[in-house]
């Protein structure tokens, strides 16, 4: 496997698509390149701090008003 | 001669009793549902907008939209995906209605393999977490999340936000599974190299 092919698995990778022997084709080639490592550690932390952090952060008063909007729209005609 | 049929173990998602009694006109059984997904659609109207006020029209919408059409829903999919797939069709017809010289399509592949291709080779230490507080990191994540084309985002934000499968997401975008996988590889690699200018390990000697 060169970096390229890991690259091309790195998705797979984090979503748990992979058989066994490319796992084990990941975790070698990255033992060996400095580059690779970084990259898998990297993105999985990219992933992980958007996983963790509320970006929009929804306040109970803006659901509140949201909610009642939606109720009136949707059972305004009947 | 009847098939036989072998008996069938699987769960049934409590939505779609929800969903049976909301076609019946059942209000409380509707307003369930709306309770249960509304920050979760105003979420993905605001990724895919970058505009409060259009995800809160958008929600609105979606949720008006998803009760005139009820009697539609097959159950085919789950409700919450056929919901996310309302939102994000409004979402990105409020975008082209915003620029109306540039087109904003789903299906519009983004060939540009900008930033795709990793060039940050420094670790991120120590984690994001503890180089920056939660309101400094959800203005670092909205910030570059923003940059990404809408196609990219949105991919990003329905499979590593709202968490929704990748067969999932390709139902919610009308996209072909192979299609959700590879803007979902080039938006997490686009993501990585614009936040590594905030999170790279800051080398000895070089002024932070
Ligand atoms: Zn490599």
């Amino acid at each position: 496997m060169n970096c390229t092919d890991l690259l091309s698995h790195l998705s797979d990778y984090f979503d748990d698509q992979l058989t066994v022997e490319l796992r084990e084709e990941i975790s070698e080639h990255t033992s060996g390149c400095q580059h690779c490592r970084v990259v898998l550690n990297t993105t999985h932390q990219t992933i992980e701090v958007y996983k963790g952090t509320e970006i929009y952060e929804v306040s109970p008063g803006l659901r509140e008003r949201l909610h009642s909007a939606i109720m009136a729209k949707c059972f305004a005609k009947k | 001669m009847p098939a036989i049929q072998s008996p069938v173990t699987e769960e049934v998602h409590p939505d779609v009793a929800l969903v049976a009694r909301a076609k019946e006109g059942d209000t409380a059984a509707f307003e369930q549902l709306v309770r249960q997904y509304e920050r979760q659609i105003f979420r993905v109207a605001q990724h895919i907008t970058q505009n409060r006020e259009d995800a809160e029209d958008i929600t609105q919408d979606a949720f008006l939209k998803a009760y005139e059409k009820l009697d539609q829903f097959q159950g085919n999919s789950k409700f919450s995906t056929w919901l996310v797939r309302i939102a994000v069709n409004e979402s990105l017809m409020r975008l082209r209605k915003r620029k109306t010289s540039k087109t904003v399509s789903m299906d519009e592949d983004v060939q540009t393999e900008e930033g795709s291709i990793p060039r940050d080779f420094a670790e991120w230490r120590p984690n994001p977490e503890q180089q920056y507080n939660q309101a400094e990191l959800a203005d670092i994540l909205r910030k570059t999340i923003q940059g990404l084309p809408p196609g990219f985002r949105t991919v990003f934000t329905l499979r590593d936000v709202e968490n929704l499968s990748t067969e999932e997401t390709a139902e919610a975008l009308g996209l072909s599974v192979p299609a959700v996988k590879s803007r979902l590889l080039r938006a997490r690699l686009q993501l990585r190299e614009r936040l590594s200018r905030y999170f790279r390990q800051k080398q000895e000697g070089q002024p932070a």
